[in-house]
């Protein structure tokens, strides 16, 4: 049971990430398969921001040494904590992994942005945006100008 | 040698940020070119970036080759702390590479668009296709991990709009690009997840230190999960078989440009990161690396070049046949890795750019051909050698260094590839390697046959020789390949070197 609470937020990266991918792989719709996309990306993001936590430690806004604020904070850390790692005055999570993955939640917004304006033409190319049928309609026409736009 | 360093006169002052400012002038000139009232005009801003980021990246290559390797530290903040850009001779080679056929493109992108790109689009277009260039230089000049992953996807998200921009002339460029960006964003997010599993085990991003650290440190079981994710990740990138399921439609029907841009860099860059994590930053002889080379690369690589060469062999659309040899030959570069060693490795590096030369040509050719016509049938092509002998020359140069015609770049590639496996003793990768460019010959006989021997059917649309403007880029780089294939100084001794940096930053 420990493990398991150890693990949560790993474990809910795993069944984000997988089901993100079954979504894209089993659905026909372009929509859904761009739906499966945005979950499996942000099981990245829980991914990042689960690696950045430290034990007590709190936002990475750094607090002014020798506040009432700062005094606060350091005593809310364990004590066999605070002796075993040798803590002195405030604890933060580590700020790099957020930065990170607020990056890569731009690129992601980024990228889901440009799939749903391809999957908008492809609409209006095919009439549809459901796969089996696009590709039908993509056999069905070898040659010759096609219409869109 | 050739004197590299007497083609470029540049004040110290840039050469001094040459590495960032063959990045950075890219991506403003893909906002002031998408920002430009006309075709015309973001043509012009397109070919002056182009030339400048050249002019830079040869700058940079020549910087390499006086001291190594050339360490840009952004912002002021030291490594490793800091993102740093990070140059030896195998990223300057292949920035070289990535600027000069970018710049050839942008020459070509003048005739090329008009056809297949509606007017108005056109500034849109370049700013892409700018966009693309910038985050290509930035994978093969940056020193930082994560970095390397946003300039990723800068060029792929780039180069998803692109390919889905040829929707305007065939449809079906739109579900291919639909499906290429899932499978790419996939591979992206597989390789940011690598990297988080590293960072988490190292806490670093510099991928010299992540190296230092990862030897010190030992194996354990985040480093091997992080290894499989960025492997799994690259490979898509890369197009690995049989990760390769974007590739073919991508490259058949994208806009003829960009499909060049595509065979010539974009999976190249992939490859280079690959190599980057094999050889320096995940120590070989340690576990992981070893085996992945040998149980899983290896055999896959040799999968891929033998049934992609036969699917080549069969294919009756002349550019999915290109891409398939595509898949094939990116086969024949893993089989070097496969290889191993510092021979194995330049083999490697060497063939990356003779066959992002190669195919540049060739689909450069293809795109001056099928500038009047609709054709993508092979048969399409049959005479066509007779009506525009100078596109078709060029596109045999390709052709013949793609078969490895002795004399040519292809040549001395293949030469180097099966020399290399043979002193590693890897006899069953000589004999595969052997065997590909048998079938090689076979996919691009045939093509030329129809193209030079086969009368051209009653009433078919006849081709046009392609405008200057496209013959002469497409000429240059096929002589560039011929250059190479007779004094291979230039490509030879930066993969030399950068293999040897590969495997030399270790302790």
């Amino acid at each position: 049971m420990s493990w398991f609470i150890a693990n949560f937020n790993y474990i809910v990266v795993v069944i984000l990430m997988m089901t993100g991918l079954f979504i894209i792989f089993s659905s026909a719709n372009l929509i859904r398969r761009m739906i499966g996309l945005a979950l499996f990306q942000s099981s990245t993001g829980l991914f990042y921001i689960s690696l950045s936590k430290v034990s007590g430690g709190t936002a990475a806004i750094v607090v002014p040494p020798d506040s009432a604020e700062a005094r606060a904070l350091a005593a809310q850390l364990d004590p066999a904590y605070v002796a075993a790692f040798g803590v002195k005055g405030v604890v933060y999570a580590n700020p790099l992994p957020h930065v990170l993955i607020l990056t890569a939640i731009v690129v992601g917004v980024a990228t889901l942005a440009v799939g749903l304006a391809i999957a908008v033409r492809v609409r209006e190319a095919y009439g549809t945006v459901e796969a089996p049928e696009i590709d039908d309609l993509g056999r069905s026409v070898t040659e010759g100008p096609e219409n869109g736009r | 040698m050739i004197g590299l360093e007497t083609l470029y006169v540049a004040p110290a002052s840039l050469v001094a940020h040459a590495p960032i400012l063959a990045i950075v002038i890219p991506l403003l000139g893909a906002c002031a070119a998408g920002l430009s009232p006309g075709g015309r005009s973001a043509w012009m801003i397109c070919v002056a970036t182009a030339v400048f980021t050249a002019w830079m990246s040869l700058a940079t290559a020549c910087e390499v080759m006086r001291q190594d390797a050339v360490v840009y530290v952004l912002g002021g903040f030291q490594p490793p702390l800091g993102i740093t850009l990070r140059v030896d001779a195998i990223g300057a080679l292949l920035g070289l590479l990535i600027s000069v056929v970018g710049l050839l493109a942008a020459v070509v992108s003048g005739h090329s668009l008009v056809a297949e790109i509606r007017k108005e689009k056109h500034s849109l277009f370049l700013s892409g296709f700018l966009l693309c260039q910038a985050g290509l230089i930035g994978i093969v000049y940056t020193g930082d991990a994560f970095n390397a992953f946003v300039c990723l996807e800068i060029s792929s998200i780039g180069t998803y709009a692109l390919v889905a921009s040829g929707g305007a002339s065939d449809r079906r460029a739109l579900p291919a690009a639909f499906n290429y960006l899932i499978l790419g964003t996939i591979g992206a997010t597989f390789y940011v997840i690598g990297i988080g599993f590293i960072y988490g085990a190292t806490g670093t991003l510099n991928m010299v230190d992540m190296a230092a650290r990862l030897a010190a440190h030992g194996q354990s079981a985040p480093v091997h999960a992080g290894f499989a994710f960025i492997m799994v990740g690259l490979g898509i990138k890369a197009a690995m078989f049989p990760l390769h399921g974007w590739l073919p439609g991508a490259y058949a029907y994208a806009p003829s440009l960009i499909t060049l841009l595509l065979a010539a860099t974009a999976t190249k860059t992939a490859i280079y990161l690959m190599a980057r994590f094999l050889f320096e930053v995940f120590p070989d002889g340690a576990a992981a690396s070893e085996v992945f080379l040998t149980w899983i690369l290896g055999p896959l690589a040799a999968a891929g070049l033998i049934v992609c060469s036969l699917q080549a062999i069969f294919e009756q659309d002349i550019r999915r046949a290109l891409a398939f040899s595509s898949v094939a030959q990116v086969g024949f570069i893993l089989l070097g890795f496969a290889v191993g060693g510092d021979q194995g490795l330049s083999a490697s590096l060497f063939f990356v750019v003779a066959h992002g030369l190669i195919k540049g040509v060739l689909f450069m050719a293809l795109g001056g051909l099928t500038i009047g016509i609709r054709a993508r049938r092979i048969v399409d092509f049959a005479g066509i050698g007779r009506d525009a002998p100078w596109t078709v020359l060029a596109f045999s140069v390709g052709a013949a260094s793609l078969v490895g015609t002795p004399l040519t770049m292809g040549f001395l590639a293949k030469w180097q590839m099966i020399e290399a496996a043979l002193a590693g003793e890897r006899y069953w990768i000589a004999a595969v390697m052997v065997a590909g460019s048998a079938l090689t010959l076979l996919y691009v006989g045939r093509i030329l046959e129809v193209m030079m021997f086969r009368e051209p059917a009653p009433g078919a649309p006849r081709a046009k020789e392609a405008p200057a403007g496209v013959i002469l880029p497409a000429l240059v780089l096929g002589g560039i390949s011929i250059w190479f294939g007779v004094d291979s100084s230039l490509p030879g001794q930066l993969s030399v070197a950068g293999a040897a940096g590969l495997f030399g930053v270790r302790p």
